[in-house]
């Protein structure tokens, strides 16, 4: 049972602030803003999504740099408060197209319309924005996209590639496009998140999969659509350790050691022949999520070398080699690396023709180098070389101060995986009904290290 | 509601500042307000949009008040949107004014669309004025009937609210049984979900003054209303699924073929992408598990999956809830999840509240066959760039050690931070080698040696210093330099400032001096004279006593200081397994993200439901909680409902521990229960006058289980010898202070008879029995089979009390006692009528 519902921007204004039961204080919002912000003064670390001032209980979640926060005096159930922020905040940009401190400035009445029939008396009532379009009015005013910066995953599509309709993932599900008709289209969307930790000799000590299938619908009508994934998928590792690398790796086979599905999704043939069907409402969502611990070809080597090299010097050598076909291509390299805290110079020395595509930065306060790629290529291999210059003599083994090295990236168009639509069928109204269908992947680092 | 704080706030630039623009806004107000020029609309929404604005950052303007109403005759809804949320944010404050809006709005709830009808009511039930309720039974009435389903579902929520405003107002005009007859019939889930939600709220707090909404309350787990909701329940939103499964929670099936019903039909639900609906679905099947051991081990090995992937999927914040639940599993049962431990890694870009809970997981799955593999990676941690995190991982590796056998590898890794030379690694890893040496002496030697090399100028950490310097003094024999060492800590006595480390500083130039006398003597009494001229009052009394003890006899002196030692075999658990209980039994609450059971963090009339009656189910009470006690009891004295409902769980509760065993009807033993119950309770409420009869019943309240009272009048205690006071009374607090004061005069072991172990279904049976002896209980708690009770009974004739502590194993039908008497001399009499108590239960 939620007793009010605000939006924070990052300074701590309310955008929108509902009371749906007059239980907790009205200052609520500045209690938890002051907590939040001087949490690691207080305790250590970042605040947790959820804590308790004085019987009052704060949840929150960061979208887009906003903070939707809830507070109760109830002992309630913290997933479903946390999900139901999570999805208000989806729900908010299913209707706005955008999620941004701006749209959300500009469009506050509508968000007001929107929690009083999502939350009424703190008890939950629809979070589906279909069901909610026959109770909101207000038109939004769309903010303009192409100054957003922070669009969530789908912004990973924005990049690179010119054949997706940049608007379109931006686009409400309520607003109608300039020429007054909605245009037919469903996007599906593989996002994977790979999280990878090699030791210092490059043996792979962890890895995973965290998959996700979104799908965003802007066709009209709700019909049918069936999804067909691998044939061979399995689920599930029987008796099998999860970590126990066993050969199926190259046999063709996904494995997932799990998964679970949308309530929309109807299972009943997901078993014969991997399809699933669902009748997809309004707005994003997940279709499916898996996880996988199968092994899969890591799609960056790193290769890191850290040298004392005379007295208060080091040298360090910074290999990446792209482990993909050349076809692809991956961008928004990030490379980082803490140095020794004793560290006061690093002077990079690039390879040819690196200029134009690398940066490189030695961020002296948190003493860490920063190597940034725009791009790199399948196949191809780059590499940075730095002098580090220490304030003193390095005690012991220099390997101890320095590292782990961690990387980000995007490779669009490429799944470790290999799990995949097959494909992706519309019940047809018609014969000339033929709404356009994307069918996209996206790999992303989220934890990649390697250790020296 | 309160006025907005904002006004006292200094007017920013970046924000309206205020008075000039209400008065302003006012103004525009009044010109729209009788306006029928095109557009005007338009122009209304641009200002109504205004108030809004600066009701937001929280301007006060409920001045406009009147303005705002004038401006609402319109058709535009979203105006009227906007309207309603003005006219519900500050109706409070203007109850006057707000009776101007109530004539529109109950217009609005007889329109012909019935989107207009539902804001209306929605907007009728949130004015929050308790003077103009009367104006909302009517339209309420009309929206439970209406046809259509938003209207419903806005009037069963406006009920709820009703009853908030004015509880006699709603249940005079008997919404609540037209609510239940709506959940039981209505079409739309989302209807059925509102009146359950609205039901459980209005008889939770009608409970403590109704007999019939208590029986009502329970009546919502009945196995009818349960299956019905069951039956439906992928008919319902995800966030209704959630309503029901926590109801179905605290559903006691009857036979394990129901348990086993209602878990395969609610199996899919653990694939919900929806981690709420998942982890209320693991609640279900733990909680009806909980008797069936292999079961609900099996239960453990199917959610895993489930739990990791919901971890690993969404938002950081989501995954974090989700986490919390997976450690308090992980925690009681870390051998079901020590294949996994890979999962429980920390990535580097976690936030630390995520990684502190994998490092206890980490440490809590370690095991012989992973050791290695957990202790190299914490080892990773060490280095870590944060450096809280880092100190936890080298805690971990400690921790680890200790509960481990073989820690042959483990101390070479801790030797190996040691040489480190990162401060706060030294300095964790110093405490660990103190307490492992305190645990495993035997590796004294390897430990020293590397220690010895350690330069105490380098240690600057308190407790870090005073690990280092308790090695010194302990191990003084075997490290050359320790007595010198020693004395240079003692030069710089003035420049040490925790006294912690002082006092160590102390003890170990003592323990060193009678290891080593001639090296040590100077610095001995170097320490002894800055001691006792220390301004801290423990630094100088230690001090003093030294100095004093060493004056009277030296080898008494020895003995104090140094006598031999035993290995330390267990190191004290932090918190108690009652505490954790508790916890599990909160289970899909904020209880297991703050590690705490509700009552540390909620106030009562806060609980959800049907939580009270978690509130006693499991009381933890010895010393070593007594503050958990003292608290508990604190919040629920004179708690009528309480005591009820406490009753309840206990009746319930034992029924689902000894499953098949246990074979009545749900609502046999409970109800019959209630009923003695609640008269007793309405004895106490329609006498009020009658003095006597309030006390005893105050005083019934005041004893922690309600059982203070017997229902029927007790018969007189059978031994002739020693007679009980069968009204006794003993505070708790009074209880705890004697329980710590008394030695313990007997303490035994009697076997209970099976007849006995058979009526043993719940604790509260025997409870209800040992009243009828006259001897009370205080506190109990435990599950099946090991459950404590502390008993008191007072003489008749003086206040001479007995205070029992009763451990029951029901599966080796013993049960041991521990008697403490004010009057030693009559505790054998009184532990043979105890035992006669006790023997009697079940054969009568």
């Amino acid at each position: 049972m939620i007793s009010q519902l605000f939006v924070l921007s990052q300074r701590g204004d309310n955008i929108v602030f509902r009371d749906y039961r007059g239980e907790v204080q009205k200052g609520s919002a500045e209690v938890f803003f002051r907590k939040v912000k001087f949490w690691k003064d207080d305790e250590d670390g970042d605040a947790p999504p959820a804590f308790n001032v004085d019987g009052v209980n704060y949840f929150h979640v960061k979208v887009s740099g906003l903070l939707f926060v809830a507070t109760t005096r109830v002992n309630v159930s913290p997933s479903l408060v946390l999900e139901l922020l999570q999805r208000i905040a989806r729900v908010i940009k299913d209707y706005l197209g955008v999620l941004n401190e701006d749209s959300l400035r500009k469009n506050f009445v509508l968000v007001y319309e929107l929690l009083d029939e999502v939350i009424d008396f703190g008890y939950v009532q629809t979070t589906s924005t279909e069901v909610l379009k026959s109770y909101v009015f207000n038109e939004p005013i769309v903010v303009d996209a192409a100054r957003m910066a922070n669009l969530g995953p789908a912004a990973i599509f924005m990049q690179g590639t010119k054949r997706m309709p940049g608007t379109a993932i931006t686009k409400s599900v309520v607003a109608n496009e300039p020429g007054g008709r909605t245009r037919e289209e469903i996007f599906v969307d593989i996002i994977e998140k790979i999280s990878v930790t090699f030791s210092a000799t490059g043996y792979i000590l962890t890895s995973e999969i965290d998959g996700t299938i979104q799908m965003k619908s802007y066709i009209t009508g709700n019909p049918e659509i069936r999804l067909a994934l691998n044939d061979d998928l399995n689920i599930g590792r029987g008796g099998r350790s999860i970590h126990g690398y066993g050969s199926s790796y190259g046999s063709g086979t996904v494995i997932l050691d799990d998964c679970n599905f949308h309530e929309s999704v109807q299972l009943d043939s997901f078993d014969i022949d991997r399809t699933l069907t669902l009748v997809p409402s309004d707005g994003e969502f997940s279709v499916m999520n898996y996880r996988m611990t199968q092994e899969f070809n890591p799609p960056f080597r790193i290769n890191a070398l850290l040298e004392e090299a005379g007295s208060f010097k080091a040298e360090l050598i910074l290999k990446v080699r792209a482990d993909f076909p050349s076809s692809i291509t991956a961008n928004s390299i990030l490379v980082q690396m803490p140095v020794p805290t004793y560290t006061t110079r690093v002077s990079f020395e690039l390879e040819p023709g690196a200029a134009g595509n690398t940066t490189t930065d030695f961020k002296e306060s948190s003493k860490r180098i920063e190597w940034g790629l725009k791009k790199i290529v399948g196949g191809s291999e780059h590499t940075l070389r730095a002098k580090l210059t220490f304030t003193q003599e390095p005690h012991g083994n220099i390997t101890k101060e320095a590292g782990p090295v961690s990387m980000t990236f995007t490779i669009p168009m490429h799944n470790v995986s290999r799990l995949q639509v097959k494909y992706l069928q519309i019940a047809k109204k018609s014969n000339s009904y033929n709404p356009y269908r994307w069918v996209r992947y996206v790999t992303q680092a989220n934890s990649y290290v390697a250790r020296l | 509601m309160a006025p907005p704080a904002q006004s006292q706030r200094s007017p920013s630039p970046s924000q309206p500042s205020g008075k000039s623009e209400v008065s302003d806004l006012k103004l525009q107000l009044r010109q729209l307000a009788g306006s029928r020029a095109p557009g005007v609309d338009d122009s209304k929404r641009e200002l109504f949009k205004k108030v809004i604005s600066h009701m937001t950052i929280g301007i006060d303007v409920s001045s406009l008040f009147g303005e705002m109403v004038m401006c609402s005759a319109t058709s535009d809804i979203v105006l009227k949107k906007m309207c309603y949320l003005y006219v519900g944010n500050y109706a409070k404050v203007n109850p006057d004014l707000a009776l101007l809006t109530i004539n529109f709005l109950q217009r609005d709830c007889r329109d012909e669309d019935p989107m207009i009808r539902g804001l209306a009511l929605r907007s009728l039930c949130s004015l929050r004025v308790a003077n103009l309720v009367e104006y909302l039974v009517g339209p309420l009435g009309s929206g439970l009937k209406d046809n259509n389903s938003y209207v419903r579902t806005v009037a069963v929520i406006g009920v709820l609210k009703l009853y908030h405003i004015s509880a006699s107002t709603c249940i005079d005009a008997d919404f609540p049984s037209i609510l239940k007859h709506l959940m039981l019939n209505d079409s739309d889930t989302q209807v059925v979900a509102n009146c359950l939600s609205a039901l459980q709220e209005i008889w939770s707090a009608e409970a403590s003054t109704s007999e019939e909404a208590l029986r009502e309350r329970e009546a919502l787990l009945s196995k009818p209303i349960i299956y019905y909701l069951l039956n439906r329940i992928k008919e319902f939103s995800e966030w209704a699924q959630c309503l029901v499964l926590e109801l179905v929670a605290k559903y006691m099936p009857s036979d394990t073929n129901e348990i086993f019903d209602i878990m395969n039909l609610l199996e899919d639900r653990l694939q919900h992408a929806n981690g709420a609906v998942v982890l209320a679905t693991i609640k279900v099947f733990m909680q009806l598990t909980l008797s069936m051991t292999d079961v609900h081990q099996q239960v453990y090995e199917r959610i895993k999956a489930p739990l990791l992937t919901l971890v690993s999927s969404g938002s950081p914040e989501q995954s974090y809830a989700v986490l919390s639940h997976l450690h308090i599993l992980v925690m009681r049962a870390p051998y079901i999840f020590s294949s996994d431990y890979k999962h429980f890694y920390c990535q580097y870009n976690e936030p630390s509240y995520v990684k502190r809970l994998k490092l206890e997981m980490l440490t809590a799955v370690a095991n012989e066959s992973n050791t290695y593999e957990i202790v190299t990676e914490l080892c990773e941690y060490a280095a870590n760039v944060d450096i809280p995190i880092a100190r936890e991982s080298i805690r971990a590796v400690g921790k680890i050690a200790l509960q481990q056998y073989d820690v042959n590898a483990i101390v070479d890794r801790l030797l190996q931070f040691l040489e480190m030379e990162k401060d706060y690694v030294t300095a964790e890893a110093l405490v660990l080698v103190k307490d492992l040496l305190r645990k495993y002496p035997q590796w004294s030697q390897d430990c020293i040696a590397v220690v010895g090399n350690i330069s105490s100028k380098n240690v600057q950490e308190p407790k870090a210093k005073a690990a280092l310097i308790w090695m010194l003094g302990e191990y003084s024999q075997d490290m050359q330099d320790a007595p010198y060492i020693l004395e240079s800590l003692v030069e710089n006595w003035d420049e040490e400032h925790s006294a912690e480390v002082r006092l160590h500083l102390l003890t170990a130039v003592m323990k060193c001096f009678f290891k080593r006398p001639p090296e040590t003597q100077n610095a001995l009494g170097a320490a002894l004279a800055a001691g006792v001229a220390d301004f801290h009052q423990d630094v100088h009394d230690r001090a003093l006593f030294y100095y004093r003890i060493l004056q009277y006899n030296v080898s008494v002196a020895e003995r104090v200081v140094n006598p031999p030692k035993q290995a330390v075999s267990v190191f004290a658990d932090t918190q108690s397994s009652e505490i954790k209980d508790r916890i599990f039994d909160e289970f899909n609450t904020l209880s297991v993200v703050y590690q705490k059971p509700s009552y540390m963090f909620t106030d009562k009339e806060h609980r959800g439901p049907f939580e009270f009656s978690d509130e006693l189910g499991n009381l933890s009470i010895g010393v070593e909680a007594a503050d958990n006690v003292v608290s508990a009891q604190r919040v629920e004295a004179n708690d009528k409902d309480l005591l009820l409902t406490t009753s309840e769980k206990e009746e319930t509760r034992g029924s689902s521990h000894n499953g098949s065993a246990y074979t009545a009807p749900y609502d046999g033993p409970a109800t019959s229960l209630y009923a003695s119950q609640t008269q007793l309770i309405e004895s106490a409420i329609s006498n009020p006058a009658s003095a006597g009869q309030a006390q005893q019943a105050s005083l019934a309240i005041d004893d922690l289980l309600g059982l203070g009272l017997p229902a029927a009048p007790s018969p007189p205690p059978p031994s002739p010898r020693l007679k009980l006071n069968s009204k006794a009374v003993l505070e708790p607090s009074t209880f705890q202070q004697k329980w710590r004061q008394l030695p313990v005069a007997l303490s035994q072991e009697h076997s209970i008879s099976p007849q006995g172990i058979a009526a043993f279904t719940a604790p509260q049976a025997l409870l209800r029995h040992m009243q009828s002896q006259s001897i009370h209980c205080i506190a109990s708690g435990g599950q099946s089979p090991n459950f404590k009770f502390f008993f008191f009974a007072q003489k008749a004739e003086e206040s001479s009390n007995y205070l029992v502590e009763c451990i029951i194993n029901t599966s080796s039908a013993k049960a041991q006692i521990k008697i403490k008497a004010d009057d030693q001399s009559t505790s054998q009499a009184f532990s043979t009528l105890f035992q006669s108590a006790l023997s009697k239960f079940g054969s009568q």
